[in-house]
């Protein structure tokens, strides 16, 4: 019992630790994120990594995404004689919920463990040690780039997302299902509004910080061997994964 | 342990546990200013770690850091940076970025730090990279680097900014005696060229000696001999004698 009571104790001791060196890791990248030289060829690569290389999954998973959400809500719709409508509820929940989180889940996959690699990997072959011993602080070189490329690219991709999804759900709807494009369209047109657009990027954008953020952290702190950037990496997309859920779940619940 | 040398370096008591493990027990060491210093000792008794005390890499649990005059521990991030300009650091792994090419790797201090002309880059680097051996290897990428050419680049990379003080982790550490004996010499003479303080950690005994015009031996977390290298090599010290000697193939059974 005792034993059990001390294994517990130690885990929550060290969950805390962690979430407090995070936000340290968090406060100090904002810090260095407004103090010059600004790294704009840096910001620049990081936007082509994050931004253009995450888009076609982006594209391929929002147009699957659309498709299958046209295919279930045709049948959903159609036992209350209201297919009519399925434009608007592609366009909903695709700007709303869909769009934000599955384009954030691949941005997760595809450009945050990539981050926590690259940066690990750094940690290990003490290349991070060497930008420091020049005078050169690791987090603005490295870090900061990656946090800004993220909160640019991540809405953007979210918008990519949404339009292509929308557009997949167009395709099945209408042109296989025999919904009406007039009313596909309308519908979307008088359903969604300004606030479901709005709530969309608000979280799109702070989709974009949780990714940098938590897969930067582990990977500037990676244990230095192999197996401790392995396990940095899983970490980090595990986390940040289960972040954007929960915290998408606080959002919705705010923007409500 | 005093030199009778103008001190360029002074590590006072420092201590430091790692993982609770303490690693220095109370290191105190001076060293002499132009003149390569090295520090022997087991393996795992923390040298690295005690070199990176020296650059602000780690800072000690207790003890104090001199560079210079001002004391490492006592100073923000931003005077840290300042007084780095001092420094420059030739790492076990060499630590190049493997996302950039030799030259670029070499020019990346001068680009970030002094603002120098490109054209001016153009010049030193390929001049740089002669010296050390690299001439015609600047478009290469690290990865397709041997390990001695990484350090010779790493050691390119370290003397561009015309740093006075020069660490080495363990330089030679993967490489072969005839590689090592080559980086050896290569160190010399770019000592001899440039004149900066060196501080090296290594293993290789008796290569060290010639090179080293100082050798202190770590163990146990402390300093426990320092003293110029032909009388290091000459020590009545029990524990330093058999650390050299078996070093040295001495106590290899004969073939």
């Amino acid at each position: 019992m005792m034993i059990l009571l001390q294994g517990i104790g130690k885990r929550a001791l060290f969950l805390m630790e962690e979430m407090g060196a995070m936000f340290v890791f968090l406060i100090r990248t904002f810090g260095w994120l407004f103090r010059p030289p600004v790294r704009i060829v840096q910001i620049i690569k990081q936007l082509y990594v994050v931004g253009f290389k995450s888009s076609f999954v982006v594209i391929l998973t929002a147009l699957f995404t659309g498709m299958v959400l046209a295919l279930q809500g045709y049948y959903s719709l159609r036992k209350f004689g209201s297919e009519g409508l399925l434009g608007s509820a592609v366009a909903i929940s695709m700007i709303r919920e869909l769009g934000p989180v599955l384009a954030s889940l691949m941005v997760t996959a595809r450009a945050g463990s990539a981050m926590t690699a690259e940066i690990g990997i750094m940690r290990i072959t003490e290349q991070i040690d060497a930008l420091e011993t020049m005078a050169i602080n690791s987090l603005q070189y490295l870090i900061t780039p990656k946090v800004v490329a993220s909160l640019i690219s991540v809405p953007l991709l979210v918008a990519m997302f949404d339009v292509v999804g929308i557009w997949g759900g167009y395709l099945v709807g209408v042109k296989l299902l025999g919904v009406s494009g007039g009313s596909y369209w309308s519908s979307i047109e008088s359903a969604v509004e300004w606030k479901d657009v709005y709530g969309g990027i608000l979280k799109s954008i702070s989709f974009g910080l949780i990714i940098s953020w938590v897969c930067c952290y582990k990977g500037y702190y990676t244990r230095m061997s192999a197996e401790g950037l392995g396990r940095a990496t899983t970490e980090s997309v595990v986390l940040a994964a289960v972040l954007i859920l929960v915290w998408d779940y606080f959002l919705t619940s705010v923007l409500m | 342990m005093s030199t009778g040398l103008p001190i360029i370096i002074k590590l006072e008591g420092v201590e430091k546990t790692l993982g609770g493990q303490p690693v220095l027990k109370g290191v105190t060491l001076d060293i002499p200013k132009g003149k390569i210093t090295t520090i022997i000792g087991p393996s795992g008794e923390g040298k690295s770690v005690m070199l990176k005390h020296i650059i602000g890499l780690i800072r000690p649990d207790r003890g104090r850091v001199i560079v210079d005059g001002t004391d490492l521990t006592r100073i923000n991030e931003q005077e840290l940076n300042d007084l780095r300009k001092k420094f420059a650091m030739l790492f076990q792994s060499a630590a190049l970025f493997d996302s950039m090419n030799v030259f670029d790797n070499v020019a990346f201090p001068l680009r970030e730090k002094r603002m120098v002309a490109e054209q001016e880059i153009c010049r030193w680097v390929p001049e740089m990279l002669e010296r050390v051996g690299l001439g015609k290897m600047g478009h290469k990428f690290p990865a397709e680097l041997s390990g001695g050419m990484k350090k010779r680049a790493g050691l390119a990379r370290a003397l561009v900014m015309g740093p006075e003080i020069i660490l080495f982790d363990e330089p030679t550490t993967g490489l072969d005696p005839l590689m090592a004996h080559a980086i050896h010499d290569l160190i010399l003479a770019m000592h001899k060229t440039f004149g900066f303080t060196g501080i090296m950690v290594s293993h290789e005994i008796p290569e060290i000696f010639p090179i080293s015009d100082w050798v202190a031996m770590l163990k146990n977390g402390k300093i426990i001999a320092m003293s110029p290298s032909e009388e290091f090599q000459q020590t009545a010290d029990p524990v330093v004698r058999e650390f050299i000697s078996v070093n040295n193939g001495i106590h290899l059974a004969p073939v």
